[in-house]
């Protein structure tokens, strides 16, 4: 028998024979749709890149915002 | 000019804290459990007596059980990175890139590939190869932990690296600085054997539970001697640590260490607060009385923080508006540098627009003179500079007071059962049973002390929290806020009820994840 249908198999019957595991990969997985597929998607997505598209105006922007800060008490 | 949104931020901040907090429950167990899972196994291994087997499945299926629910909670930290604190993010992705690959790789290849190895692998690969993956799992586990903590170190002491004014980004230009900088190495010794303590806490808890019911009596004494050996020596380890990291705080964040000493007027022969009540009331810079109450031990806040008995320790006063007698410059006057450096920024910023080469130059060799300083010129007052101090002054001393009892703990489990009369002990069990609670509080603590303390900077001296953070509306924060808290709470929740079963069940039946 290959090597690679060696590692499938051990990887399959692992699968198959789990029982905690099962629900166990059933959180992650559901976890895993809840970050990617609905926080990521609808509640966090990248400041920068929804506002520009190069490198170069993401780091205008940021300059701008370092330069443009006023601090509310004067300095002599 | 613009001006920051301070509820984007503390919204921002407690989101942060709220996920970081949440997220560290489930890893200090993963770093600890992994690493007893291999001691147990490689007893069973060297013995090949049959309990040590179920021993070794058991918390094995405990340590799965963590993993599952805890993995990928560290990632919505990420999103909120892109989300919440755009600039900041910006401005260190050169620096995090590295690192945080390297955590992915390690992540993916060693805990992905032996970790399928340990809970598939029993009775289909070799004992040794098992025992193996299992080693594997551990030292992965850890490693991956050593970047993240890198990045954090990082923040905390910003080496190996150059300003870029061209893209507004620090960039990496020493790998080995930033992987050896002291406070990084400091802190992931420090943290990763205070996960192997909380991990030991967890054995003690469940297997004082098992004792007191009197179930599962033998493997429950089993497993207490291994966790109170790992303990006992994770408690030096993180005692020790620990004094190496107040060393690197008092020498890379002298105000973090004023803020958890409650120390306002800095003074030489520094005692250390043993214990104490913070006056309320005050303030930097007035000449109100610190604390309430306290007792103090002499000279050893000295020792902690200059390895002498007779050095200065500069306090919250000194910082803010500078010591000349010691030779200290205070936020005061680095302000007038950073806002220097702002300006000859702009300068730059404007030139490089006109297309102005020379002028552009010139800015920029002004700049690098005071660049040191640009964090401080975003400060409002130079008051700004200090943490506020009762969060991390309490936590730390939280943190050290159990962190002083636990190895006492380790030790009377440790002497009780070596003198085979632990199960008599009723008195000790249920302060065993109670342990794991007060190490989340103690870890808790840590986290706090660390973050807090460092309070106002995203990146020490370079940039404050305000200026990291994105132009949101802080609704939206607040919308994700109660959803994390609801979802962290649900897993949570799903953890607790899934190892309670598991625990129910006991030895025999546990293994395998099935």
């Amino acid at each position: 028998m290959g090597l690679i249908k060696k590692i499938y198999l051990f990887y399959r019957n692992g699968f198959k024979e789990m029982i905690l595991g099962k629900k166990l990969w059933k959180i992650i997985l559901i976890k895993l749709f809840i970050m990617f597929a609905i926080l990521k998607f609808f509640f966090f997505p990248d400041y920068l890149n929804t506002k520009f598209h190069t490198d170069r105006e993401k780091g205008n922007y940021v300059l701008e915002q370092m330069t443009q800060y006023a601090p509310h008490s004067p300095m002599q | 000019m613009t001006h920051i949104d301070l509820s984007v931020v503390n919204w921002a901040r407690a989101q942060f804290a709220l996920t970081a907090m949440y997220h560290w429950i489930f890893v200090p167990l993963t770093l600890g459990l992994s690493f007893l899972c291999a001691f147990f196994e490689s007893i069973y291994v060297r013995t090949g007596k049959k309990e040590w087997l179920s021993i070794t499945k058991f918390w094995m299926t405990l340590f799965g059980i963590n993993f599952a629910i805890g993995v990928a909670t560290g990632i919505i930290l990420e999103f909120e990175f892109g989300t919440n604190w755009s600039n900041y993010s910006w401005m260190v992705g050169d620096i995090f890139g590295a690192p945080l690959a390297i955590e992915g790789l390690f992540a993916f290849f060693l805990e992905a590939t032996f970790f399928a190895v340990m809970f598939f692998g029993w009775n289909r690969v070799s004992k040794r190869f098992h025992l193996f993956s299992t080693w594997m799992v551990a030292v992965g586990s850890n490693l991956s932990a050593v970047w993240i903590l890198v990045a954090n170190g990082w923040m905390q002491n910003p080496v190996g690296m150059v300003f870029n004014p061209n893209t507004a980004r620090f960039e990496m230009n020493s790998f080995f600085k930033l992987v050896f900088n002291p406070v990084a190495v400091s802190k992931f010794i420090h943290t990763s054997s205070s996960g192997f303590l909380f991990a030991s806490l967890f054995v003690l808890t469940i297997s004082s539970w098992y004792l007191i019911k009197g179930r599962h009596v033998e493997m429950a004494k089993k497993s207490i001697v291994v966790a109170a050996v790992f303990g006992l020596l994770a408690s030096s380890f993180v005692a020790m640590t620990g004094d190496t990291s107040a060393y690197e705080v008092s020498q890379k964040q002298p105000m973090k260490l004023a803020a958890i000493e409650g120390l306002y007027k800095g003074q030489t022969k520094a005692p250390i607060v043993a214990l104490g009540i913070l006056n309320t009331d005050k303030k930097v810079g007035d000449n109100q009385k610190s604390f309430v109450a306290k007792i103090e031990i002499p000279y050893l806040l000295s020792i902690l923080a200059n390895h002498s008995f007779t050095a200065f320790v500069p306090g919250i006063d000194d910082l803010v508006y500078g010591n000349k007698t010691y030779g200290i410059e205070g936020a005061a006057s680095k302000m007038v540098k950073g806002r220097k450096a702002i300006k000859d920024l702009e300068l730059f910023k404007n030139a490089r627009k006109d297309k102005n080469t020379a002028k552009a130059a010139a800015a920029l060799k002004d700049f690098k003179i005071n660049q040191a300083y640009l964090g401080y010129g975003y400060l409002d007052k130079p008051e700004e500079a200090a943490p506020p101090v009762a969060v991390p002054y309490y936590a730390f001393h939280i943190m050290v007071g159990l962190g002083t009892l636990f190895p006492l703990l380790f030790a009377a489990f440790l002497f009780f059962s070596i003198k085979n009369t632990l199960v008599e002990k009723r008195w000790l069990l249920p302060l065993g049973f109670i342990s794991v609670f007060l190490g989340l509080i103690a870890q808790e603590s840590g986290w706090v002390v660390a973050e807090v303390g460092r309070q106002p900077w995203a990146i020490s001296g370079l940039l404050p929290v305000k200026m990291a953070t994105s132009n949101l509306d802080p609704q939206n924060i607040q919308i994700t806020f109660f959803m994390f808290f609801g979802l962290f709470t649900l897993l949570l929740v799903a953890e607790i009820k899934i190892m309670l079963k598991q625990i129910s069940t006991g030895f025999e039946e546990g293994g395998d994840l099935k």
